[in-house]
Order: structure tokens, then C-alpha cells, then sequence
């Protein structure tokens, strides 16, 4: 009964695509009338969310990023900046107020707990990436009183950006730092020319992060920063032993962020 | 009982209204947090709670040190805090209030508080924390309102209130544990994560609740014909000096393992608060004063001269009080997010905004805090003239 509309419609694969296919209406939009038709004649609407065919689906999304291919801040660039750009990420002077979803950092601050001073220079002052690890036991999950954020069936850990009440603990709870705070209107750090109307742009109060391009598996799209990559992020079903990041993760030794604490990333570095 | 709250001297309306005008001036504060976002506050995506959420969790302390009236007096028929332990419930009234208050205006969507009713999620410690505050609340008014109307009609406080008095004491010890266990579960969080936390927070909860308390009786005293009487005071002091010594005895526990075992994710944060990381340390003179006031309180409570003797008393009750507060109010919280996951030191401090908003919650607890000692005080008058 509590299971709305909205909540159901943000489950089922394939809706970014019904906004697409409806032209005109912006997705944000779609979530509105879906909302507002489904109070008026209750399940009738549900059967009209079709899933895309075209959705790409798996068990367990996963990502291995070959950290030997990406080198330099320039090389990341790219897919830090065509993240931000259409997930509507806003950019602000006030570094209090900073959102990101994807970034780069040195190896000493992505794997903290593994800091050596001998560490050799390859791996000492590169950039690493960083993103929501998609844990499989996620802490913010767990802590989030009001399920605003919560797992998919396929592993991505999803936010619900209109339950969120932003009582920010899921932000203490994350070990990874992957989580962002709206301080103030996310609008104002946006260009308005430059917003993407592909994807919502956010309301102040509420909690936003890396959610592995679920509007684009959807339709069928690979996460945005991995198409960017020229081939050094693999994406894929960590639990189909023929999948390509299974297949790195044969090949190649990996470690994960933090992996003491439990939580199973879902994102392996080759290093 | 409520009419004893609207007859008072021009002393006692001048303070409700001074109250009233920093309420109104914390309130209107509020409504420019609720247009702009909490960005007008200093907190950051490193360090996600600030000043809000460290007095809540502080006043949830003092609000569970209202119980080390009540326990005496109910589990050991301690007769003498039968006088004072309506002056314990209050205290905890007021506070939970405050506790309640501080959650609220630190959501980034305050509207949609009632989410977490709507989708409960008995995983987060956030819907525990919501129950059991709730039912304190619940618990202290139903108890306090009931206990001093039978005082009033000189009856004995009706027989099916003996129930949810005896639920009020493990209640009060489960408020401060859940509320620990808000930080101690969260993997990552090095100054958090030790056992010690819930034992921590309750003793420095049983130092300075009872420490407020002796302070406010004294100025009860002062102010109304109602004594609350030389032996309760000094049992009260003695419950404080029990208390503050294991709240440092505890914090010196965690100081030991972190120390000995060298582990940085554990060692950082207490570096940090007591001599500063990477150049930034804005904290540690304060972290250094809670540990001397702390000190102080303990001397002055355990030497029996010192600790009888009530002006002496009241120095070493704000000592506790200025202790555990900045302890818990100041270092517990930020010093938590600092440095952050990925070993960064983002610093954090209220700004202006911040503390006028804070202010007026306090406002807003200290004048339930009013109305509810002069209802009280008010009965006790009546009964012994």
C-alpha cells in the first residue's frame, strides 16, 4: 500500500525510455503524470510502465578500471566532466557546498588503509577515479530511515530524491565518501543552457550520488563514464563468469577501496 | 496545574519574554535556513553534521540524566528524592524537547520528517532513535504531570502509573544507547566505532544531567519558597562525581587502545581534536579545557570539604557541565568527520546563522523549562503552606 507510484515506476527498467519515446515531455515530467494518473485510477496506470527491450540487465552490475590506461588528470577529464554534465551535477564557489559524483584523487587518499612511502612513483602520483563503489552490503542503505536510498535487484544502489528527508546518515555511514549534500538550490550552480533533460536536476535538502547510469542501462546505454574511456573501464554482470569485467578480473589482480570493512564494492582497480 | 505557569512576578515574565525574543530571533533565522538550505550553516559534505546534531546529542545525555533521580528514589526507595524527582522528569521534558527540535531543524526536507513513519525502516538506528525519544517524551510528561497533581491533592500518585515509572528507567538508559549507537555501527568511522561509546556517552549523560540539575535546584532555592533540601543536593553531587570519574576513566580506556594500537583510521580523530592534523586544529584548545574542567570537576566533587561546601559546588557542577558539553556538544561530533574517509582535513565551525538558530532552540527548552519548574515549584509551595 505505502509502495507509490513513483517508487515503482523508479524500479522498473526501461522508463527513461517511455519519457524519450513520449518526445516532448521531459522525464521529469513523466514522473509527475505518472504520479498524478495513478492517483486517479489507481493500477490501471501501472500497466501502462512497459519495461525497454533494449535495457541492458544483469545480476550484479560490477566496473574495473584499468588504472594502468588512465594516467593523468587529463585523461579522466573526460569522464569526471561528462558525468557531472548530464547528470545535471551543479558546480559552486563554495568548496562547503561542493557536489561530485565521480572524481579523481591520489592513491593515498582512495586506498587510505594501504598507504606505503615506498609505493612506486607509477602508482604513488597518478589520479585515481572515484565513485559510489555500489556496495553489495551497503552502510547507507542500512542507515537511510525512509528507504530513500535503497539496492536494486541488479546491485545499484539507487536514491530516491523525493524521500529523501536529508538527515545526511547515509553520508556518515558511507566509508568511501561518495555521497554529496545539497546545501543550497542545486539550480543556481547550474547553466541553465547546459541542463540535460534527460535526467532531473535536484532540490536543495536532499542527498545525491553515482548511481552507475541506471537511466542508461535502462535503455539500453552503457554508464557514460565507461563509453568515455575508450575501453580502460570495464562494465558488466559480476556474475557471469563469460562477462568481460569477469574475464579482467581473472586476468589481472585487483583491489577494491576499503576492503576490510565488508562492504563489497562493487568497483576492482587494476593497479 | 497550568494557571501556576501564568501567575509569576515581573522577575519571572521578564525572563519568559526575554526567552520569547531570542525564540523569535532563532525562529525567523530558521525560516532563512528553511529558504536557503542549510548552506548557510558550516557544514560540508566532509564534515555532514555539525553543531545541530552534536546538541542533540548531548541534551539526549541530559535528558537521561534526569533518571538518576528517579531510580534512587523508585528501585531503592531513596525517600529523599521523592522530593526532587518531579524536578528530574521536567528537566528531561525540556531536553527531549530540545533533542526533537535540533533533529528537525537539521533535515535538509523538514517537510517530509514524516517519511520516516511512512516508509519505517527498522534497519536505520535513525527510526529506533525517533521511537525511543518519542516515548521518553511520552513517558516523563504522563509520569511528571500525573506524580505532582496527586502531590497537589495530597493522594499518592495513581497505582497504574507505577508501571511506566519502572519502564521510564531502562527507557532513560535506552535513549543515550540508541543514540550512540547512531555513530558506534558506522564502519569507517574510527572515533566512533568502539564499544566504549554507549558506556561513554551515559556516564558523561549521568555527570552532566545531574550536574544541571544541582544548579537549577540551587536556583529554585533562591528564587521560590521550595527548598529542594541540603541532603539531596549532596547525593546528587555524589551521583555527579561517580560519574564524571568513569566518563573519564572510559575516555581514557579508548584512549589507551587507540594509543597502544597504533591503528591511524582509530588514532587520526584524537589527533586531530587534541593536537591538530596537518596544520589544522581549531579544536584543541577546546578539547584541552574539556579535559581540565573535567579534572577540576572531578577534585572538587570527590574532596568531601570542597564538595560540601555549595558555592564550591556550583563551580565544580558548570565545571562538569562546561566539560562534558564541549566534550560531546564541540569534539564528539566533528571530531568524528575529521579527518574525513579519504584522509583529508576538511575543518568545520558554526557560523553566525548556525548558533542564533541554536540559541533559539535552547530558547525554546529553557522555556519549557520555565513553565514546567514554575508549575511545579508552584505545587510544592501550595502543599507546604
Amino acid at each position: 500500500m505505502m509502495e507509490n507510484a513513483r517508487r515503482k515506476f523508479l524500479k522498473v527498467a526501461g522508463i527513461s525510455a517511455l519519457g524519450l519515446s513520449l518526445g516532448t515531455k521531459s522525464v521529469l515530467n513523466v514522473f509527475a503524470s505518472a504520479d498524478e494518473s495513478a492517483d486517479r485510477r489507481g493500477k490501471k496506470t501501472a500497466a501502462e510502465i512497459t519495461e525497454n527491450k533494449k535495457a541492458l540487465k544483469a545480476k550484479h552490475w560490477g566496473m574495473v578500471i584499468d588504472t594502468r590506461r588512465l594516467r593523468t588528470v587529463g585523461d579522466l577529464k573526460p569522464l569526471i566532466d561528462v558525468c557531472h554534465k548530464i547528470h545535471n551535477v551543479p558546480k559552486f564557489e563554495n568548496s562547503l557546498h561542493e557536489i561530485k559524483w565521480i572524481w579523481e584523487d591520489e592513491y593515498k587518499h582512495v586506498f587510505p588503509t594501504m598507504e606505503s612511502e615506498y609505493l612506486a612513483d607509477s602508482i604513488k602520483h597518478i589520479p585515481f577515479l572515484l565513485l559510489c563503489n555500489q556496495c553489495q552490503n551497503p552502510p547507507c542503505v542500512r542507515a537511510c530511515p525512509t528507504k530513500a536510498t535503497f539496492q536494486r535487484e541488479d546491485g545499484i544502489v539507487m536514491m530516491d530524491f523525493h524521500r529523501c528527508i536529508g538527515c545526511r546518515f547515509c553520508m556518515a555511514a558511507c566509508p568511501y565518501g561518495s555521497r554529496s549534500f545539497n546545501f543550497v538550490d542545486p539550480r543556481t550552480g547550474l547553466d541553465e543552457s547546459g541542463i540535460f533533460n534527460e535526467f532531473p536536476t535536484r532540490m536543495k535538502g536532499v542527498v545525491e550520488k553515482c548511481n552507475f547510469c541506471a537511466e542508461r542501462l535502462d535503455v539500453g546505454k552503457m554508464p557514460a563514464c565507461v563509453e568515455a574511456s575508450n575501453g580502460a573501464i570495464a562494465f558488466g554482470d559480476l556474475e557471469d563468469p563469460e562477462s568481460d569485467v569477469r574475464k579482467l578480473l581473472k586476468e589481472n589482480f585487483t583491489i577494491r577501496r576499503k576492503q576490510e570493512l565488508g562492504t563489497e564494492p562493487s568497483v576492482y582497480y587494476i593497479v | 496545574m497550568l494557571e501556576l505557569a501564568v501567575k509569576g512576578t515581573k522577575r519571572y515574565w521578564s525572563w519568559v519574554v526575554l526567552l520569547l525574543i531570542i525564540i523569535g530571533i532563532g525562529f525567523s533565522t530558521y525560516l532563512m535556513q528553511l529558504k536557503t538550505g542549510l548552506g548557510i550553516t558550516g557544514m560540508s559534505r566532509d564534515v555532514s553534521w555539525g553543531f545541530y546534531i552534536a546538541q542533540f546529542t548531548f541534551l539526549v545525555g541530559v535528558a537521561a540524566g534526569g533518571v538518576m533521580v528517579v531510580l534512587p528514589y523508585y528501585l531503592h526507595h531513596y525517600k529523599a528524592f521523592g522530593r526532587i524527582t518531579i524536578l528530574g522528569e521536567f528537566l528531561a521534558i525540556a531536553s527531549v524537547t530540545m533533542c526533537l527540535l535540533f533533529i528537525i531543524v537539521d533535515l535538509g526536507q523538514p517537510m517530509r520528517a514524516l517519511n520516516v513513519i511512512f516508509y519505517a525502516t527498522p534497519t536505520s538506528v535513525l527510526f529506533w532513535d525517533m521511537i525511543v525519544l518519542n516515548g521518553y517524551l511520552f513517558l516523563n510528561i504522563l509520569i511528571g504531570w500525573n506524580v505532582l497533581e496527586a502531590e497537589r491533592n495530597n493522594v499518592p500518585p495513581p497505582k497504574w502509573l507505577k508501571p511506566f515509572t519502572y519502564i521510564s528507567i531502562p527507557w532513560a538508559i535506552g535513549i543515550h544507547t540508541v543514540t550512540a549507537y547512531l555513530y558506534c555501527g558506522l564502519p569507517g568511522r574510527g572515533f566512533w566505532l568502539t564499544a566504549i561509546l554507549a558506556p561513554r556517552f551515559l556516564a558523561s549523560a549521568f555527570a552532566a544531567g545531574p550536574a544541571l540539575l544541582i544548579i537549577l535546584c540551587l536556583i529554585v532555592r533562591k528564587l521560590t519558597k521550595f527548598d529542594p533540601g541540603k541532603e539531596q543536593i549532596q547525593s546528587l553531587a555524589k551521583i555527579v562525581a561517580y560519574a564524571i570519574t568513569i566518563n573519564v576513566f572510559f575516555f581514557l580506556c579508548e584512549v589507551f587502545v587507540v594509543f597502544y594500537s597504533r591503528i591511524p583510521e582509530h588514532m587520526d580523530h584524537i589527533n586531530y581534536l587534541f593536537y591538530g592534523l596537518h596544520g589544522k586544529g581549531a579544536l584543541v584548545p577546546w578539547m584541552w579545557a574539556s579535559i581540565v574542567l573535567m579534572v577540576i570537576g572531578i577534585i572538587l566533587l570527590i574532596v568531601p570539604t570542597t564538595r560540601r561546601n555549595e558555592a564550591v559546588l556550583i563551580v565544580a557542577c558548570i565545571a562538569v557541565f562546561a566539560g562534558t558539553w564541549i566534550d560531546k556538544g564541540l569534539g564528539m561530533i566533528s571530531g568524528g568527520f575529521v579527518p574525513n574517509p579519504l584522509h583529508h582535513v576538511t575543518e568545520y565551525a558554526p557560523t553566525g546563522p548556525e548558533l542564533v538558530i541554536t540559541l533559539g532552540v535552547y530558547g525554546i527548552g529553557f522555556l519549557v523549562l520555565t513553565l514546567l519548574f514554575k508549575m511545579a515549584t508552584g505545587v510544592k509551595e501550595e502543599v507546604s503552606a
